[in-house]
C-alpha cells in the first residue's frame, strides 16, 4: 500500500481522517413535510408552513425518506437499526425556523458498516463506518443580496440529509477522496442521492489530526461543509501541514471547528471556545419512535440491484478488465450504465471490452467534455455507439473516420449507418478499386517509385498515404497495403 | 336571555323560534356588557356576523348549528388573530385552521371570540397574560378572584355565559383547574384523542385539547365532534370516537371507584375534603362500591412535571426569534442581539422563568440527572395509575386545592402557584382523561370542583360518573 507518511522537518508523521458526509437524500419532498425539494427554484417558494415553524405546525415522518436512508445503509453494508429516535438538536441561527434541528442523536436509523476503496496500484482497503442518521437541511442565509439585510431562502429548510459517519481509518487526502467518491457512487447506484456536489446535494465535514507512527491519536481539528473533493484534498493537506508545524515548534492543537478559505487554500477557526455550542438534544416528542420491522429491511434488501462493488466484480469476471479500471469503470453509475449499455448491443463486442472502454473515455469522453454535457444526457445514445464500434471492428469504417462520424452522431443524433451511407464513408474493401487508385498514384508518382525501387523502403508510407488521400480516407487499410506491396515489388 | 345546552338552543333554532342572526345578537350583547372581565383578547362583532350568513346555510342537521363557542387564543385561527397571550404574537394572523376549530367550523359552530389565557398557556390564574388578567365572573365586586389556568378566560367565559361552550388546552391543568374555579365543566381528553395540529405548542408531550360547558352533556357533545384522527400529528390517535352524547349513562351500579389516598394532602381546607366526602358518598347511594387505592409516586408528579413542560417549552418555543413573524425589536446591531432584545421584550416572565428551567435540565451535564430521571419517574407515575385502573373504573379526587383565589394572591410567588397542578398534574403526565365538575361549594359559596379521572381512551367512563354526580345539583 501506499506510504502515506507526512515528512516533517523533524518527524515522519501519519494524518488520521475521519469524514461526515451529509448526503440530501433523493426524494420529491421534505423529511418532515411535502414541500417540494426541487433545487434552484425561487426563494421561498418551497416552503411549507411546517418548514417556515409556524405556530402549532407538526412534522410528519417521510416514509420514503425513511426507506431511502434504509437502502443507504444496506449499500454501505451496514446494521440497520429497527428502533431509532428522532431529536431535536436546539441551537439559533436565522436560517433554522424551528430554533432546532431534527437529527437523530442517540439512536440511529443505521449502525456499523463499511465501504472498499480502490487504489492505483490493485491494492484496497476498507474504511468502517461508525453510523448513518437522518436529519433535516437548515436554509439558507443570503447575505450578499443587500448591503445591510441578510436574507432567509427556506427553500431548502427541511430536505432530508443522511449523514454518514466514518471511523478515523482514512489516511491521506487521496484516500479521502477515494472514500468520498466510493461513498456518491453508492449512493448513487442506490438512487438515493443524486450526488451532485456542486449544488450542495454532498457534503463533508473532515476530522483531521496528526501523529507519530505508533502513538496514540492526537488531538483533532473539524473543517465543516466543504463541497468539492478538490477542496477536500486541499483542506487536509494545509491542515495536516498545518498542525505538523504547530506540533514540531512544540505546541499543542487546540480542538477547534475550522473553516477552508477556498480562496487562499487556508483553515481558520469558525467561532471561538466561549461561543461553543450546547445543543441539549433530547428526544422530539412531536415524533413517535421509529420502528422498522425485519420483513421491511428485508423486502427493501431485496428491491435494490447491482452495486458498485457487484458490477466490478462482474467487469473483471465477464470483461477480464482489471481490478482498477473496473472500479474507475464503476465509479459513475453513469458511467458504467452506459457501459454496460454499449456493451450489450451486439455479443461481438463482449470480447473487446478494451475497445468499447476506451471509445467511451477517450473519445466520447472528449466531445462530452468539450460540449460539457454529462453523459447520461449524451445524445450519442448506448446503441448507436455500440453500433459504430461494431462497425469498426467489422472493417466496414476505419477507426479514423469512426471519429468523425461520432462528431457527427453527436451533431445530428443519427444512426451511424445513416451517416456512413449518406457521406459514403464505408471502407473501400473492392480489390479493383483499390487497384486502380493504386496504379493513379504510381503513376503520378514515378520519381518517388524509382526511388523506392532502388531501395528507399520508408516510402512505402508515402504511397499509402496519397492513396488513401484519394480514397477520401476509405480504403480499406490492410488491403491497401498489401495491393501496394504487391504492384511496387511486380515493378521491381 | 340564557340558553341552558346546546339541546335547548338547537331546538329553538329548529323551531324557528329564533334566528342565527338573533343568536348572534344577543351572545354579542352579553359579550359587550361583560367586557371588564377581560375575558376576550380577540372580539370582534363584524367577524361573528360575517359567521352568520355562512351558518344560515347551513342544515339544520349540523350538530352545532349556531352554538356560540368561545376559541382559547392557542389554537390558530385563520379569521381571527392569534396570540398566546404573548406579545411576541401580537398581531399574529394564522393563514391556517387548527383542526380542532376546523372540526368546530365545520359542523356550524360560531364562534364569539378568542379568549384570553396565561402566555402560551403556562400559568395557572391568567395573569401571565400580556393582555392583562382575566377576573373570574363569579367574583364580588370589590374583591376580583382568579379564573384560574391558563385557560381561565375560557372557562370564564362559560361561567359568564357569554357562550355555550369553550375550547381549552390541558397541559398540566389548564382545563380542569380553571373549570374548578369558575364553576363550569371541563375535559381534558386522553392524551392524543384531539389533534395539537394548529395549537401554539407548550409541552408537546402533554398538550391536550379539549371543552368547557354547562354542563356534561354539552361537553360530550362538543368533544365528540372535537376529536379524531389526524395524520398530520403523529402522536395523534387512530381511535374510533365513540358518541359520547348518545351513550351517557348515569347508572353507576357496580362501579368501582378508586380513591386514592395521597390525594388527601395537607393543606387542603375542610370544605374540599366535605366536598370530596359528599361526593364519594353520592356515588356510593347510586350503586358504586368504593375503593381505597394507593398511586404511591403521586407526590413526585409536580416536580416531575416542572422538569418536563419546561424542556420541552424551551426548545417549542424557540421559533419565536423575531425572523420570521410576530414582533421583532427595534436596533439591533447582530443578529444575536436581535434574538435577545426580541425575546427579553416578546415574552413575560413566568415565560422566560420557565425557558430558562428548561434550557438548564435540557443542559450538559444536567441532562440525566433532571431530564432522563424525570422520564423513568413519569413512567413510574403513568404505572401507578396502568396498576390501579385493573381493579377500579374510575378514580375520583378533588380537581384543584382551594376554591377561586383573590386575583392578587400567589402573584410573586410561582412555587405557590404551581401547586395549583397538585391534582391535575398527575394525569397529564399519564396521558389519562380527567374531567372536573362542579360540585358544591366553599363557605363564601364559591364552586369547588371534584376530578374523575378514567383509563386511556375511556372517556365515555368519566363523562357517565361525572354525568351521575350532576344529577345531584339539578
Amino acid at each position: 500500500m501506499n506510504n502515506n507518511l507526512i515528512k516533517g522537518n523533524k518527524f515522519e508523521w501519519e494524518t488520521i481522517i475521519g469524514l461526515e458526509i451529509h448526503a440530501q437524500v433523493k426524494s420529491k419532498s421534505k423529511l418532515f413535510s411535502n414541500s417540494s425539494t426541487a433545487f434552484g427554484s425561487k426563494p421561498n417558494s418551497q416552503v411549507s408552513l411546517v418548514d417556515a415553524a409556524m405556530p402549532g405546525m407538526l412534522p410528519v415522518i417521510n416514509q420514503y425518506c425513511i426507506e431511502q436512508a434504509v437502502r443507504t445503509g444496506i449499500g454501505l453494508n451496514a446494521k440497520i437499526n429497527n428502533y431509532s429516535v428522532f431529536d431535536r438538536k436546539n441551537y439559533f441561527y436565522a436560517d433554522l425556523p424551528q430554533g432546532y434541528q431534527i437529527s437523530q442523536y442517540k439512536y440511529p436509523i443505521v449502525g456499523e458498516g463499511k465501504v472498499t476503496i480502490d487504489f492505483k496500484d490493485g491494492n484496497s482497503k476498507d474504511i468502517r463506518i461508525v453510523r448513518l442518521h437522518l436529519e433535516q437541511d437548515a436554509g439558507k442565509s443570503l447575505h450578499d443580496q443587500n448591503p445591510t439585510k441578510t436574507y432567509v431562502d427556506l427553500n431548502r429548510s427541511g430536505v432530508a440529509l443522511m449523514e454518514i459517519v466514518s471511523e478515523p481509518d482514512i489516511r491521506s487526502a487521496d484516500e479521502a477522496g477515494l472514500y468520498i467518491n466510493k461513498i456518491r457512487s453508492i449512493l448513487m447506484y442506490l438512487d438515493t442521492c443524486d450526488g451532485n456536489m456542486q449544488e450542495g446535494s454532498l457534503r463533508a465535514d473532515v476530522n483531521i489530526s496528526v501523529r507519530k507512527p505508533g502513538d496514540d491519536y492526537g488531538t483533532r481539528c473539524e473543517i465543516k461543509n466543504l463541497n468539492s473533493i478538490k477542496f477536500i484534498k486541499q483542506a487536509i493537506n494545509y491542515e495536516a501541514k498545518r498542525q505538523i508545524e504547530i506540533l514540531e515548534e512544540g505546541g499543542t492543537i487546540e480542538q477547534n471547528t475550522l473553516l477552508f478559505n477556498t480562496s487562499n487554500g487556508k483553515t481558520r477557526p469558525m467561532r471561538s471556545k466561549e461561543e461553543a455550542h450546547d445543543y441539549r438534544y433530547f428526544p422530539d416528542p412531536d415524533l413517535l419512535p421509529l420502528d422498522i420491522s425485519q420483513r421491511e429491511i428485508d423486502k427493501l434488501k431485496s428491491s435494490i440491484t447491482e452495486l458498485p462493488d457487484d458490477r466490478k466484480k462482474r467487469y473483471v469476471n465477464e470483461y477480464n478488465l482489471s481490478n482498477y479500471d473496473a472500479s474507475v469503470l464503476t465509479a459513475d453509475k453513469y458511467v458504467s450504465d452506459y457501459f454496460d449499455d454499449v456493451i450489450n448491443t451486439d455479443k461481438s463486442l463482449k470480447n473487446s471490452s478494451k475497445i468499447v472502454v476506451n471509445w467511451i473515455t477517450s473519445e466520447l469522453f472528449s466531445i462530452l467534455n468539450e460540449k460539457n454535457v454529462e453523459i447520461n444526457k449524451s445524445p450519442i445514445t448506448p446503441k448507436y455507439l455500440g453500433r459504430l464500434i461494431k462497425l469498426i471492428l467489422e472493417d466496414v469504417i476505419s477507426g479514423k473516420i469512426a471519429k468523425d462520424v461520432l462528431i457527427d452522431m453527436y451533431n445530428t443524433k443519427r444512426d451511424p449507418e445513416t451517416i456512413i451511407d449518406k457521406k459514403g464513408l464505408k471502407q473501400l474493401t473492392n480489390t479493383n478499386e483499390i487497384e486502380d487508385i493504386v496504379k493513379e498514384v504510381l503513376e503520378e508518382n514515378q520519381k518517388m517509385v524509382e526511388q523506392y525501387l532502388s531501395g528507399k523502403d520508408k516510402l512505402l508510407g508515402f504511397f499509402v498515404g496519397e492513396s488513401m488521400k484519394k480514397s477520401k480516407g476509405k480504403a480499406n487499410p490492410k488491403i491497401l497495403n498489401e495491393i501496394l506491396k504487391a504492384k511496387l515489388s511486380k515493378k521491381n | 336571555m340564557e340558553f341552558k345546552s346546546i339541546s335547548e338552543l338547537q331546538s329553538l333554532l329548529n323551531d324557528k323560534k329564533i334566528s342565527v342572526k338573533e343568536i348572534a345578537d344577543t351572545y354579542i350583547k352579553k359579550i359587550k356588557e361583560k367586557k371588564d372581565l377581560n375575558i376576550f383578547i380577540y372580539f370582534n362583532e363584524d367577524k361573528i356576523y360575517e359567521q352568520v350568513k355562512n351558518i344560515e346555510n347551513f342544515s339544520n342537521e349540523k350538530k352545532l348549528k349556531a352554538i356560540p363557542i368561545a376559541v382559547k387564543d392557542l389554537f390558530c385561527t385563520k379569521n381571527m388573530p392569534t396570540t398566546a397571550a404573548s406579545k411576541i404574537l401580537e398581531n399574529f394572523h394564522p393563514t391556517y385552521e387548527s383542526f380542532v376549530t376546523q372540526r368546530l367550523v365545520d359542523m356550524g359552530a360560531m364562534f364569539v371570540g378568542k379568549t384570553n389565557l396565561d402566555e402560551f398557556a403556562m400559568g395557572s390564574a391568567t395573569n401571565t397574560s400580556y393582555f392583562g388578567n382575566t377576573i373570574n365572573p363569579l367574583s364580588e365586586k370589590d374583591i376580583p378572584l382568579a379564573p384560574g389556568g391558563s385557560s381561565g378566560g375560557s372557562a370564564a367565559a362559560v361561567a359568564a355565559d357569554l357562550c355555550l361552550g369553550a375550547t381549552g388546552t390541558d397541559t398540566g391543568g389548564s382545563i380542569r383547574q380553571p373549570a374548578s374555579l369558575c364553576g363550569v365543566v371541563g375535559i381534558k381528553p386522553t392524551y392524543g384523542l384531539c389533534s395539537r395540529w394548529g395549537i401554539a405548542a407548550f409541552a408537546s408531550s402533554l398538550d391536550q385539547a379539549g371543552v368547557f360547558s354547562k354542563n356534561v352533556t354539552d361537553s360530550s357533545i362538543l368533544l365528540e365532534e372535537m376529536a379524531g384522527y389526524d395524520q398530520r400529528d403523529s402522536t395523534s390517535s387512530n381511535v374510533k370516537i365513540p358518541n359520547f352524547s348518545k351513550e351517557l349513562n348515569a347508572d353507576m351500579s357496580g362501579k368501582i371507584i378508586g380513591i386514592p389516598k395521597e390525594y388527601a394532602v395537607d393543606g387542603i381546607s375542610d370544605e374540599i375534603n366535605q366536598v370530596w366526602e359528599d361526593a364519594i358518598k353520592s356515588l356510593e347511594k347510586k350503586g358504586a362500591i368504593i375503593k381505597k387505592i394507593s398511586l404511591p409516586h403521586t407526590k413526585y408528579a409536580l416536580p416531575t412535571y416542572y422538569i418536563i413542560a419546561p424542556a420541552e417549552a424551551s426548545s417549542n418555543l424557540a421559533r419565536y426569534d423575531g425572523v420570521k413573524y410576530g414582533f421583532r425589536a427595534d436596533d439591533s446591531n447582530s443578529l444575536d442581539e436581535m434574538y435577545e432584545l426580541t425575546r427579553s421584550e416578546g415574552f413575560g416572565k413566568e415565560v422566560k422563568r420557565r425557558i430558562l428551567i428548561g434550557t438548564y435540565v435540557l443542559s450538559a451535564g444536567y441532562y440525566d440527572a433532571y431530564y432522563i430521571k424525570a422520564q423513568k419517574v413519569r413512567k413510574l407515575i403513568a404505572n401507578d395509575f396502568v396498576n390501579r385502573f385493573s381493579e377500579c373504573d374510575f378514580i375520583l379526587t378533588p380537581t384543584a386545592p382551594s376554591a377561586a383565589f383573590p386575583l392578587n394572591e400567589k402573584q410573586d410567588d410561582p412555587i405557590k402557584m404551581y401547586l395549583n397542578d397538585v391534582f391535575t398534574v398527575p394525569a397529564s403526565l399519564a396521558g389519562i382523561p380527567g374531567i372536573s365538575i362542579p360540585y358544591g361549594s366553599d363557605k363564601k359559596g364559591l364552586p369547588l370542583g371534584i376530578q374523575i379521572l378514567g383509563k386511556h381512551y375511556n372517556e365515555q367512563e368519566i363523562f357517565n360518573a361525572a354525568f351521575a354526580l350532576e344529577k345531584d345539583y339539578e
